[in-house]
């Protein structure tokens, strides 16, 4: 009802490419930012901030660089984890090295790093693909996993093998280490986050997105039009990579606190192409949808049981995590290939229209 | 002058040093050469019938394996355990053909692919709720399996060779051959072929593919069982088993992801070279070399030959 685009004319070609051509929808997302940026900081409590928004601004990030690659330039990759851990390890070495440099920018730095490592890992995209690439994502994932733990300088000759985030702060509020507050470190992963996805949207809408995304239809059409296949897949693979890292450094200094290299496993690796696949490859909209929706599921499944008066025990609730998950990824693969995302602007588009079919 | 020596001499001297422990490594990376080879068969019999990278092969080892040892720990005798492991193997294949595989035929091979990682999950899930998740022994002398272990005296030093090893070899062997002969002699094993050549000329001159793709899936699911039987008899059966399952990927790389012989070469290759390089080159990288070794090879390879050892020439290129 109030969902209309009636009244609203383009009236040049500015508005006609805009993002959000609807004025409601740009209402709406104001609305979003409102709520995230005050309404949860004040009425949040901390385990809502800690164990979920957290969590889940980090995943969509992460999942924001995968869909890069996967949704939008058709390469899968099953380095993910890998590529975070990275960032990761890169952020903790800069800490050390530059103690007095703000961490902020360090973070933002570390994924400059994994794009490195990203780029040169994603060589081979240049000759293969399909199952062909996966085999050299699944090699960079084991590779560098192995190097987490054997290179003991990148953990500064820590016993435990761990890496420890230090404490900093930034205009005299604390935002790493343990005693920083949920509410500060929720605000700068935030920040990160949505300044993060308007470059990604604007990176997407560009020119270097449009090439992306002509590799993806057809690589040999898009060659014939002038795209080069080298410069196109290996910036996904970089800018992939560098939203992986930064995910990843966010992920141990803002959440974590301290880190193995479990947090970087394969597993971590299918968690964030899960996230993708649910929220639909090739959009935005689908990362954070697809994140909050994996993320939210075995919390989901905690609750659910107790307000029956069940009682259900953490392996079982894994388990059964395991088997919905595994369950949905083929439900929506043969029903609705693109994901939450295709419902929600289904649904949209349904409202636009309420209440009349078409 | 010194990391030159150690790289490409010292390790030859140690081989030459100590031939009987040469031989012995030898010997291990046969044996898990044998069963990388088992596990990269499964992978190959699936892509070449439909096309479908099977992610989940690995799970339905464990799965296979799982469902054999739980059988049997609720007292059903070994053998009608194995039969009805068997069974199952076959309901989990028609199964997979009727609510996955039959909607999603024509989907891009990327997609299919990711609804086996999907199936994987849930197979995981299921088998943890159903069998729990902690590791267990496999029945391997209820069923007649040898578990001895032979010592031979050569080069002034002994060789020791674990029966259950010599079983999986011979195991492995026969398989392969009553595949071969499925495949060439049988009326199913023509109409495999003919599917596996072109999907749409099959379905022309009446060929099910559905029905072939059910019996694919069981196929490789009576791989899986026989996989995960002797995996489980060498260390015990654990959903830890699917991420080492994943090294069939290299193995395929190297042999070529439709050939059967190639899946065998490609798997002793992975498998001589992973523990050769382990023992006389891993020291100086820092040992656990084996993680990614096989990866690593793939990705040299994949640079130089990407249709693998004994593939079809024509592979999708950029």
């Amino acid at each position: 009802m109030f969902y209309r685009e009636a009244g609203q004319y383009k009236t040049n070609y500015k508005d006609d490419l805009a993002t959000f051509p609807i004025l409601q929808d740009r209402i709406a997302i104001g609305i979003y930012l409102v709520i995230a940026f005050v309404a949860i900081p004040i009425f949040g409590n901390d385990f809502f901030i800690n164990s979920m928004m957290i969590p889940f601004l980090i995943f969509t990030l992460a999942a924001i660089g995968l869909n890069i690659l996967t949704g939008y330039t058709g390469q899968l990759s099953l380095g993910t984890g890998a590529f975070m851990g990275v960032g990761a390890y890169a952020c903790y070495k800069m800490t050390t090295i530059f103690p007095d440099i703000n961490i902020i920018i360090l973070v933002v730095l570390s994924g400059v790093f994994s794009a490195g490592i990203g780029a040169i890992f994603g060589l081979p995209s240049l000759r293969i693909k399909g199952f062909y690439l996966v085999v050299t994502t699944l090699a960079a994932q084991f590779f560098l996993e192995w190097c987490f733990i054997r290179i003991p300088w990148l953990y500064n000759y820590n016993i435990s093998g761990a890496i420890e985030v230090p404490q900093r702060e930034i205009m005299g509020v604390i935002i790493t280490g343990a005693s920083a507050s949920p509410t500060a470190r929720y605000l700068v992963v935030l920040s990160v986050v949505v300044v993060m996805t308007w470059i990604a949207s604007n990176i997407i809408q560009g020119r270097i997105g449009r090439s992306w995304m002509m590799i993806r239809d057809m690589d040999i059409a898009a060659e014939l039009m002038g795209v080069r296949p080298l410069q196109a897949k290996l910036s996904a693979f970089a800018v992939s990579s560098f939203y992986c890292g930064v995910a990843g450094a966010m992920m141990v200094f803002f959440w974590l606190g301290a880190a193995e290299v479990e947090s970087f496993d394969v597993n971590q690796s299918f968690r964030i192409l899960f996230m993708v696949v649910l929220g639909g490859l090739g959009s935005l909209v689908g990362c954070y949808m697809g994140a909050a929706f994996i993320w939210m599921l075995p919390i989901m499944i905690t609750i659910a049981p107790s307000i029956f008066g069940l009682d259900i025990n953490a392996a079982t609730v894994e388990h059964i995590n395991f088997m919905m998950i595994g369950g949905l990824i083929i439900f929506f693969l043969i029903m609705e290939p693109h994901g939450l995302a295709r419902l929600w602007s289904l649904a949209k588009q349904k409202l636009r229209v309420w209440p009349f079919p078409y | 002058m010194e990391l030159l020596y150690n790289i490409f001499i010292d390790p030859f001297v140690q081989m030459g040093a100590m031939p009987d422990f040469l031989l012995q490594v030898l010997w291990e990376g046969f044996v898990s050469g044998i069963l990388y080879a088992l596990l990269a068969l499964g992978f190959v019999l699936i892509f070449k019938a439909s096309g479908v990278f099977n992610f989940a092969q690995g799970i339905m080892v464990v799965f296979s394996a799982l469902s054999l040892v739980s059988l049997y720990a609720a007292g059903v005798p070994a053998y009608i355990a194995l039969a009805l492991a068997i069974l199952i193997m076959a309901a989990l294949a028609v199964t997979i053909e009727r609510v996955v595989l039959r909607h999603l035929v024509n989907q891009d091979d990327i997609i299919l692919f990711m609804a086996t990682i999907g199936l994987s999950y849930f197979l995981i899930g299921f088998g943890e709720l159903i069998f729990g998740g902690e590791p267990k022994a496999m029945i391997t002398e209820e069923l007649g399996l040898p578990t001895g272990s032979t010592t031979f005296d050569i080069f002034d030093g002994i060789l020791i060779l674990q029966h259950i090893d010599i079983a999986a070899a011979v195991i492995a062997a026969i398989l392969v051959a009553v595949l071969a002969i499925f495949f060439s002699k049988t009326r199913i094993g023509r109409g495999l072929r003919a599917v596996a050549d072109d999907h749409q000329a099959a379905l022309s001159v009446g060929i099910s593919l559905n029905q072939i793709w059910a019996i694919v899936w069981f196929a490789s699911g009576i791989v899986a069982l026989a996989t995960g039987i002797m995996w489980g008899a060498k260390s015990d059966v654990s959903f830890a088993l699917q991420i080492v399952a994943l090294k069939a990927l290299p193995v395929l790389i190297l042999g070529g992801f439709t050939s059967v012989p190639g899946a065998i070469v490609g798997g002793l290759i992975i498998g001589f070279g992973e523990k050769l390089f382990e023992v006389y080159w891993g020291g100086l990288l820092g040992g656990g070399v084996e993680g990614w070794f096989a990866y690593v090879i793939a990705l040299i390879f994949l640079l130089f030959r990407p249709q693998g050892l004994f593939g079809e020439k024509i592979i999708e290129r950029v």
